[in-house]
């Protein structure tokens, strides 16, 4: 009676357990891959809005500092978003019949708010504060991007836990001056390893242990 | 058997399993327990008499962690068919984290209002009044959703605190079950028709000048209110107003009357006080002008940290077991109508000219210490008479603070907070029989005082009612008055209208509203509005228009000279203000814009402090009438069994009935939740072969109610307690079915006590108490000594360590905390027991209500709970009260048992648990020693109804199913301090940052910070030779340590052991069962 497996059998089946090894870390990589991909963290999407509001004209073309409108960002949780009277302060001299900006008008006339679609949306057992981190030299564009560039506001980093603890773990790789949280484009007067450490001590930001506790952002 | 078989048998033994009743079903031996209380080396305290009785049932309950079914399989079918819908489960238990975020929108204000910053909370100070007594509140506001009530601490009455009650309102105020539209016979109609009623019924009354109307509210201490009425009374003369509070204080009344021939309030100042004898006197947490304000007063007495400082003494004789009975250092259970007999005996020794009596026999020693003590302590003593008890003892009382020197020193004179004081029982009598006899054609019932509950029974006010033509009744809910009207008409809740209300020293708060009317209600003034010339007005241009011309002492001279007055104020003569000499002002008369400009400024003022400084009434000096002891008179002795009517101490009257924070409040000396019961004491339940949960047809008065019964320690031999207000039919979904209807048994002749007889029914009753829920299991954690003992021994604490520690042994690395680190102190010999903080935590942070079932399988999501321990002998144990919300343990045993990580510690030394992190094992509760921990067997919290979603704190997350959760010290408060101080650059100061918990504290019992600060007040309070950790032989090293209980009994007196110390076992010196380890 002949061999049931040829000789082969023995060299793929070395293979094969090989391969199984290596199927499963592909299939880890793919899983992993998709986590943290777009598809998943809602980044680089762009969402349709009431108006499609350009921070690239408001902010890079017409140079209106992030503050103008996110007016809580220095004091509370939330940044703010405008109300529409923000709006009309300059909508009623400038652009005040164009089509385009109806839903506007429409909503100071009516007294009904615009319901804007959150892009940058952290899960409801994330309590993030804007103040804190603005105070503690976290620069507009550390979390947000190239604001100035955007026509439509995207989502442009992954905003997951893993992202966070990145500056959680290490603030010095990214914090700036003061002065210069809303510049967009900014460029540091010196190289960031020596310019990081020297603000995080100025600015008393906390250590290791404490920013990676729990109960700073989930309760 | 069929799987499917299988599995619907198992469903049914958890819902109906016979074993969960087990404490209840099992007879307890009265007799054995007495033995075993007496018996040397026997439990020195206790949680219930189930556990001193050790009932088998008691020990499997005891060695179970949550009741049959809820922790374990053991069942081999129930175990196939559990793996068989778990796997299908599990195999999809991946898949639910796969959910796409839902699309979430952002919706901005289009004109921001001045001062909201999206995310930062403001507050407003207003008002909440309760039994015709306001005080004040400061209400969070989110975005303009009112979240959360503190205490205003600027107002005389609150100075920070606030009650349970007040607490609970922010639930009410969202309750989906409130009434949402004005109906007539149950059609939906418009506003303007209740106007055209109004107006239609006022014509029809225009011939006889209102002969036939009649207006009903609740006890108005509203002074625009008032005067609204008056002036409707002005245009209708022959109307008549009616107020009426279930449970109303026309004993005090008629008591201050014989003493003093008018009406007054007697305040008393217990700060001041050495000695205090309450006679059936529950003002610590249910009675008085001001109960936050004794509390506050009466535990700054009970502070000592080393031998020098002294302590007041407090007696109580009562005969329910009431919360204040709980503080008493002596205390004396009696019928209620023996009081009138101690309270003779005791003004006889002490030299109350014409007052003689007999102590009832028993209490001669008693009466002859009281009284001694009180002669002791002239001027520093005080004598306080219950609203339950008749007007003699008030009278006598008032005679006896007159005779020890305490009227004028520890006890002043007031007017009434109410602006009419009425005798409410004869109103509500005369206005049944002028209905019965057909001279009232319209009736206008305001308020939440719900007559056709709370009437009393031999009125059958129900029956007269429906004898008047029109009927037109506003409330927040359509209750059972709201059923039998022809109009209905939802009121707006105090958070939803403008008013205003004096507190019970006559300061005056502006209540300003937090929201518009969830449900388009109607304040009271809009329509009592509606029966003046003026029927269309707001309330808030009547309240304004009333306070514009009203003289307010020490506000802006300008408004004194604009006082034209469109709306008269008439108040009766026994509460005009005592208005002091200096509001005269002579003001130049200013021109009308001034006058405008400083009223606005006054009002503004008004509303930003929470009240009107200067209202307050001045006290009188009244003279004792000579002949005081001939105009007393006496009182019936009940003989044989008495009954006690009580309003109940978590649902007020019922007007919280439907509210489940509190339905679901232990209540503090029983633990009973959900239900009312016949509260009897031991005696009563061995002469009548009673045990808890047998229901008894109580017979008083010729009328029959059949209620089970709660045994309770302490209570009065011979008396049964009923709290009124369950049993409703028309609360909501909350409330109705609860409990049972004790108004239907109370009668005129004997609104607060009264004969009764019991028959045993043999039928029995699930009670659901949480006495012993999270039982420490037998170890003794609470700590007491004598006054004397503490001069003595100030460290006694320290003695009754188990095994003194090395602290540094220990398999854990030795970690150094720096920085804040955060600790709680409470202080056993503050703590009253009211439990506020209980419901102050649940707004704060989110907590569910599981509902009677779920807490029978100790399914209750309380945070913070309150042990209740008896000591001492079952007929006049001493009462113990320790709060305990997690220990926040430095070496926690709950963070090495979890396998995910869920539970860890932050750098400030809490002991955070990470709900997104949990996956449910429950081993951290398990290895919690102090059983704090709590887990969402269910869905407990609703996601659905959105009105509950505006109440919620939206800095606290809200845990679903599956997830464990605890005490956090309230980190979002500690958080928002921490981001705030580093905003600006600075530490974070002491006091900034204030738990749920301490913030409600009338007692200050509960003090939070910065234990690495040796300045800030924890941080002292640890270093007080009465500061001990419980079970610290664990090397746990908890954050929150006690303050051991120093009591102060008089030596005269016998008195319970004081407890504490390494030989003191509390339930039992084995263990539970074999192999209960948990």
């Amino acid at each position: 009676m002949s061999q049931v497996f040829p000789k082969s059998a023995n060299a793929w089946s070395k293979a094969s357990v090989l391969a199984i090894v290596f199927v499963l870390l592909g299939l880890g990589w793919v899983v992993l891959t998709i986590q943290r991909s777009d598809f998943v963290t809602s980044a680089n999407q762009f969402v349709e809005q009431p108006v499609q509001f350009s921070h690239q004209h408001h902010a890079g073309g017409v140079g209106i500092d992030c503050r103008y409108c996110h007016t809580a960002v220095e004091v509370s949780a939330s940044a703010g978003i405008p109300p529409t009277k923000t709006c009309i302060n300059c909508h009623s001299q400038i652009w005040s019949t164009s089509s385009y900006l109806e839903p506007v008008r429409a909503s100071f006339r009516d007294d009904k708010p615009l319901n804007w679609v959150r892009v940058h949306d952290l899960p409801d057992f994330v309590y993030f504060n804007h103040s804190i981190h603005v105070t503690k030299g976290v620069g507009c564009e550390t979390c947000h991007g190239r604001v100035d560039k955007m026509p439509l506001m995207i989502q442009k980093v992954s905003l997951q836990m893993e992202w966070c603890l990145n500056c959680h773990r290490d603030p010095a790789q990214f914090v700036r001056p003061r002065d210069q949280i809303t510049t967009m484009g900014y460029q540091p007067a010196m190289a960031q390893a020596e310019l990081g450490p020297r603000l995080v001590k100025e600015y008393k930001i906390a250590g290791l242990e404490h920013m990676t506790s729990c109960s700073v952002c989930h309760r | 058997m069929t799987p499917i078989q299988i599995t619907r048998a198992a469903d049914d033994a958890e819902n109906t399993d016979p074993k969960a009743h087990r404490s209840m079903s099992v007879p307890v031996d009265l007799q054995k327990v007495r033995a075993r209380l007496e018996q040397q080396g026997g439990p020195q305290v206790w949680r219930s008499l189930e556990a001193v009785a050790e009932t088998t049932e008691f020990k499997d309950y005891l060695h179970r962690e949550f009741p049959t079914n809820a922790s374990e399989w053991l069942d081999p079918v129930g175990r196939r068919s559990f793996m068989k819908l778990m796997s299908a489960s599990m195999a999809l238990a991946g898949v639910t984290a796969c959910t796409v975020q839902p699309t979430e929108l952002i919706v901005p204000y289009v004109r921001q209002p001045e001062e909201v910053i999206p995310g930062k909370p403001l507050f407003f100070a207003t008002a909440m009044t309760l039994g015709g007594v306001a005080s004040g509140v400061l209400v969070e506001s989110h975005e303009g959703r009112p979240t959360k009530i503190e205490g205003n601490p600027d107002h005389p009455a609150s100075q920070g605190a606030t009650d349970l009650f007040t607490q609970g309102s922010v639930l009410t105020l969202y309750d989906p079950d409130r009434s949402q539209t004005i109906t007539q016979l149950g059609e939906i109609r418009p506003w303007s028709a209740v106007i055209a009623a109004v107006r239609g019924g006022l014509s029809a009354q225009s011939g006889s000048k209102g002969a036939g109307l009649r207006i009903l509210t609740e006890t108005v201490n509203s002074p625009t209110l008032a005067a609204q009425i008056q002036q409707v009374l002005q245009l209708q003369p022959n109307a008549k107003w009616i107020q009426w509070e279930p449970l109303p204080r026309d004993n005090a009344r008629a008591g201050a009357r014989t003493a003093f021939g008018e009406y007054l309030e007697p305040v008393y100042d217990l700060s001041k006080a050495d000695v205090i004898l309450s006679l059936d006197a529950d003002f610590l947490a249910s009675e008085g002008a001001s109960n936050l304000r004794y509390a506050r007063q009466f535990a700054g007495r009970r502070r000592v940290e080393d031998s020098a400082d002294n302590l007041n003494r407090l007696y109580v004789v009562e005969s329910n077991h009431s919360v204040t009975g709980g503080r008493a250092d002596n205390r004396l259970p009696l019928k209620s109508s023996q009081v009138e007999a101690f309270a003779r005996a005791v003004a006889q020794q002490a030299g109350v000219a014409g007052v003689t009596g007999s102590a009832p026999a028993g209490s001669e020693p008693y009466a002859d210490a009281v009284a001694k003590d009180l002669m002791a302590h002239r001027g520093r003593a005080v004598v306080m008479a219950g609203d339950s008890q008749p007007p003699a003892v008030h009278a006598i009382a008032h005679a006896l603070n007159a005779a020890i020197g305490a009227a004028g020193a520890t006890v002043s004179y007031l007017p009434t907070p109410e602006v009419v004081p009425t005798e409410q029982h004869a109103a509500l009598r005369e206005l049944v029989t002028e209905i019965e006899a057909g001279r009232v054609q319209m009736l206008v019932i305001i308020g939440e005082s719900n007559p056709v509950l709370s009437a009393p029974a031999d009125f059958k006010f129900a029956e007269a009612m429906s004898k008047v033509a029109l009927r037109i009744h506003s409330g927040l809910f359509a209750d059972e008055t709201a059923t039998l009207s022809h109009w209905h008409v939802p009121s707006a809740h105090y958070l939803e209208a403008w008013g205003d209300g004096r507190s019970f020293d006559g300061t005056v708060s502006i209540v300003q509203p937090l929201i518009q009317p969830l449900y388009g209600g109607k304040s009271a003034h809009e329509l009592i509005a509606t029966l003046s010339d003026r029927p269309e007005r707001n309330g808030y241009d009547v309240v304004r228009e009333y306070w514009t011309s009203a003289k307010v002492p020490g506000a802006t001279a300008a408004v004194a000279v604009a006082a034209a007055t469109p709306i008269a104020v008439t108040p009766a003569p026994a509460s005009a203000p005592a208005t002091p000499a200096t509001t005269t002002v002579a003001a130049p008369p200013a021109a009308p814009p001034t006058a405008v400009e400083a009223f606005e400024k006054n009002w503004r003022k008004w509303l930003h402090d929470g009240f009107i400084a200067g209202t307050a009434f001045a006290p009188s000096a009244p003279m004792l009438a000579p002949d005081v002891a001939t105009r007393i008179t006496a009182g019936a002795v009940v003989d044989g069994l008495e009954i006690n009517f009580r309003r109940d101490e978590t649902i007020y009257d019922g007007r919280f009935a439907n509210n489940g924070w509190l339905q679901e409040l232990p209540k503090p000396v029983t633990k009973l939740t959900w239900d009312n019961a016949a509260l009897i004491g031991p005696s009563t339940a061995e002469a009548n072969h009673l045990q808890t949960g047998d229901i008894v047809a109580i017979q008083h008065d010729g009328r029959t109610l059949n209620v089970p019964v709660w045994i309770t320690p302490g209570h009065a031999k011979d008396a049964i307690t009923l709290s009124v207000g369950y049993g409703r039919t028309k609360a909501g979904r909350v409330g109705n079915g609860c409990g049972f209807n004790t108004y239907a048994l109370r009668g005129s002749t004997a609104p607060w006590f009264g004969a009764a007889t019991i028959t045993k029914t043999g039928e029995t009753y699930d009670l659901v108490g949480t006495q012993d829920h999270w039982s420490i299991e037998g170890r003794n954690i609470i700590r007491s000594a004598t006054l004397e003992e503490f001069k003595a021994k100030p460290t006694f604490v320290k003695e009754m360590e188990h095994l003194v520690l090395d602290k540094r042994i220990s398999l854990y690395a030795d970690k150094e905390y720096k920085g804040d680190q955060w600790g709680m102190a409470i202080d056993m010999n503050a703590c009253t027991g009211c439990s506020a903080c209980i419901i102050a935590c649940v707004a704060e942070n989110n907590i569910p209500v599981v509902g009677k079932a779920q807490v029978k399988r100790n399914r209750e999501m309380h945070w913070l709970r309150i042990d209740r321990y008896f000591a001492g002998n079952l007929d006049t144990p001493d009462t113990y009260y320790q709060p305990m919300p997690c220990q926040q343990c430095e070496n926690a045993p709950c963070e090495v048992v979890c396998p995910v990580a869920a539970t860890v510690h932050s750098d400030e030394g809490l002991n955070d648990m990470v709900y997104n992190r949990c996956v449910g094992t429950r081993y951290c509760s398990n290895n919690c020693p102090w059983k704090v921990r709590r887990f969402n067997f269910l869905l407990f919290a609703d996601f659905n109804t959105p009105q509950f979603k505006l109440q919620r704190n939206p800095d606290v997350t809200v845990r679903s199913r599956g997830i464990m959760e605890k005490c956090t010290y309230c980190v979002q408060r500690i958080n928002a301090a921490r981001i705030q101080a580093k905003r600006e650059d600075r530490s974070i100061r002491d006091g900034e940052v204030v738990t749920a918990c301490q913030a409600v504290c009338p007692t200050e019992a509960i003090v939070f910070g910065n234990i690495n600060d040796p300045n800030s007040r924890v941080a002292k309070l640890k270093s007080s030779p009465r500061n001990y950790t419980t079970l610290e032989d664990l090397n746990t090293r908890p954050r929150t340590t006690y303050l051991a209980a120093v009591r102060n009994p008089n030596p005269a007196l016998p008195s319970n052991p004081m407890v504490g110390g390494h030989h003191a076992a509390t339930e039992s010196h084995e263990p539970a069962a074999p192999g209960g380890g948990h």
